[in-house]
């Protein structure tokens, strides 16, 4: 069972992602974004992360993807022709390196790839899997807890900064 | 078929299977006279009577309106994005019938189709999942009120959901569990008010540190399912119908049965978070008795609050969640931390 | 138990998809989109991992990257923002202000 789903959510996760690249409007490209993050917390509940899938999903699909898709219709971003000096070399540049970089990962996945020893299966802690990872955040990783959440106060400060404009700007082009 | 259904995985798949057939399909018939009664009840609140013409004493005055929706002509605009069009619909009513899987309506494991051990995550996954609905409905109608009961709204989502995951983290403290099934189990039984002999149900209402959190989630319960009297994404006069204006028949049906649908879920997780889920008193099998008790009054409550209070303007809605309820969410957060500390090593 | 191959090798696929549309698209917002499908393939390596070796500390590390994706969307969008009032686009390729 748990095999089908995966190779399902798989399939799912990569049609959707080669979409989001491909498609001309980028309000579609979001939502196919969307729908690849939803089908990774799929495979996340698979890989029993279930507190990293549905984290995926209230992070990525409703907070992350909601931000892009409000700077998009703010944006009226609808019709994307994409126009520039030498579109089609650089196009074709592009996908060659993506399909080298796919033949190397194939190479590394062939040749280099040796499956380690398998440790034996932790206890599974009291509380399941959020409770582990909580009880880790605030025991062991607690220094690099506290440096995200500085991390993330910067970046609400800056972001609320740069969009707000400064003050004198509106009033000289008026 | 007998190996078949000693199978127990798929024994597992099937009652899940059952219950979720059975759920949606008790929904539908909720939605619909709950529609009936929020219309006699307005009805009745503004001195009138409300719909009485249609089968005996009005009762089947829902069913037929949901056969005219459906017959009715469905009009797509020109400029529509059709696609996102046709998609926005369904994404208001798929988010609210999944939380619907994790919500405990009874004694375990008879009444809950799975209880997940992040059952919380869920509901705030999928209560975030239930922006894009509007955003996407707003957007593809290519109608400017449209366009901004669609942007306003997942403003005031956004703005408020913050606060509503905040308000239930004082819960998560006290229960130390995100299963719903465990946050209904701690509060069971009753307790003692401190130095009296009076009984209390345990529930996360009688606990003084979540009262506050409680008033949090209420409110901003309401600005999630886009209810008076934060109803701003439709308000009639300024932008005509809000994200809904282009829409009509089955499509417009959607979004109104995802409202209600959201009601529910909404009201279910109030009543599994503070107030004692399907605990009451009597044996265990009156779980569903009283929890779907709790649930009517909450549902009574939303429509009664909906008819007496007028539409707040939308800079005063907008400070009220950063400035009042998102400060106080937090501060509520760490006086229970503080409490719960205090009261574990005293 | 799904063999950590299989997410290894899915993991690739998807970050090939997003190194693809960061060359070839010229919409800085889909570039960025392309960027979060690359974090994401990390992440899924990670977790991956981590069910290979039953060990939390892959999963604790998508949580980081999440919180630091989260900061860089925010203030990146804000810089895409910024410049569509100044320059009017978002196609990278006429944003050459550094050009003179």
């Amino acid at each position: 069972m748990v095999p089908y789903l995966f190779v399902g959510f798989g399939a799912l996760l990569l049609a959707s992602a080669v979409m989001v690249v491909l498609h001309k409007n980028p309000v579609t490209s979001a939502l196919f974004l969307v729908l690849s993050f939803c089908s990774l917390a799929g495979i996340y509940l698979l890989l029993q992360a279930e507190f990293i899938g549905l984290v995926q999903i209230i992070v990525y699909a409703g907070a992350i993807m909601v931000l892009f898709l409000f700077v998009i219709m703010y944006l009226n971003l609808q019709h994307d022709i994409e126009r520039g000096a030498h579109i089609a070399l650089r196009r074709g540049i592009g996908w060659m390196v993506g399909a080298l970089l796919l033949m190397f990962a194939a190479l590394l996945m062939v040749r280099g790839w040796a499956p380690g020893p398998v440790a034996p299966p932790a206890p599974a802690g009291e509380g399941g899997n959020a409770a582990a990872i909580g009880r880790a955040l605030y025991s062991r990783f607690l220094f690099p807890f506290e440096v995200t959440s500085m991390l993330l106060l910067v970046a609400m400060v800056g972001a609320i900064v740069m969009t707000k404009g400064r003050r004198g700007a509106e009033e000289e082009r008026a | 078929m007998a190996d078949l259904l000693n199978n127990p995985v798929f024994a597992t798949a099937l009652w899940a299977v059952v219950k979720v057939a059975i759920i949606l399909g008790v929904l539908l018939g909720v939605v619909t006279y709950l529609i009936f009664a929020e219309r006699k009840i307005c009805g009745h609140m503004q001195a009138r009577t409300g719909p009485n013409r249609v089968g005996p004493m009005g009762l089947l005055q829902t069913p037929l309106d949901v056969v005219k929706l459906l017959f009715k002509e469905e009009f797509i605009p020109e400029a529509a994005n059709k696609t996102i069009f046709h998609i926005a619909p369904v994404l208001a009513v798929f988010p609210a019938i999944v939380t619907f899987s994790v919500i405990p309506m009874g004694p375990p494991p008879m009444f809950v189709v799975t209880d997940v051990n992040v059952g919380l995550l869920v509901f705030l996954a999928m209560s975030s999942l239930g922006v894009y609905a509007i955003t996407l409905g707003g957007w593809s109608s290519n109608n400017k009120y449209a366009l901004l009961g669609g942007l306003r709204s997942s403003a005031q989502m956004i703005s408020y959901e913050l606060a509503m995951g905040l308000s239930t983290i004082p819960v998560i403290l006290r229960s130390g569990t995100l299963s719903l099934g465990g946050i209904v189990e701690w509060q069971a039984g009753t307790y003692l008010i401190l130095g009296t002999h009076i009984p209390l149900p345990s529930w996360g209402i009688f606990h003084w540190y979540l009262v506050l959190p409680f008033a949090i989630f209420l409110v901003t319960s309401f600005a999630e399912t886009n209810r008076a009297p934060f109803d701003l994404p439709e308000a009639e006069g300024e932008l005509v119908a809000g994200f809904h204006t282009e829409y009509s028949s089955m499509k417009w049906a959607m979004f109104f049965l995802g409202e209600y649908f959201n009601m529910i879920v909404i009201c279910s997780i109030m009543v599994t978070l503070f107030f004692g889920g399907w605990h009451g008193p009597g044996p265990a099998y009156l779980g569903l008795f009283w929890f779907l008790l709790k649930l009517g009054a909450f549902l009574f409550f939303f429509i009664w609050v909906r008819w007496t209070f007028p539409r707040l303007r939308y800079d005063q809605l907008m400070n009220f969640g950063w400035k009042v309820l998102l400060p106080a969410s937090i501060v509520n957060v760490l006086i229970a931390g503080a409490w719960l500390y205090w009261r574990a090593n005293a | 138990m799904i063999p950590v191959g299989w997410t290894l090798g899915l993991s690739a696929l998807l970050f090939c998809i997003g190194v693809v549309g960061v060359l070839v698209r010229r919409n800085a917002l889909v570039i960025f989109m392309s960027i979060e499908l690359m974090l994401n393939a990390a992440n899924l390596a990670f977790v991956g991992f981590a069910h290979q070796l039953q060990s939390l500390d892959g999963q604790i590390f998508v949580f980081f990257v999440m919180t630091v994706a989260a900061a860089e969307v925010a203030v990146g969008l804000a810089i895409i923002v910024n410049v569509f009032r100044l320059r009017e686009t978002v196609f990278v390729d006429e944003i050459n202000l550094l050009k003179g």
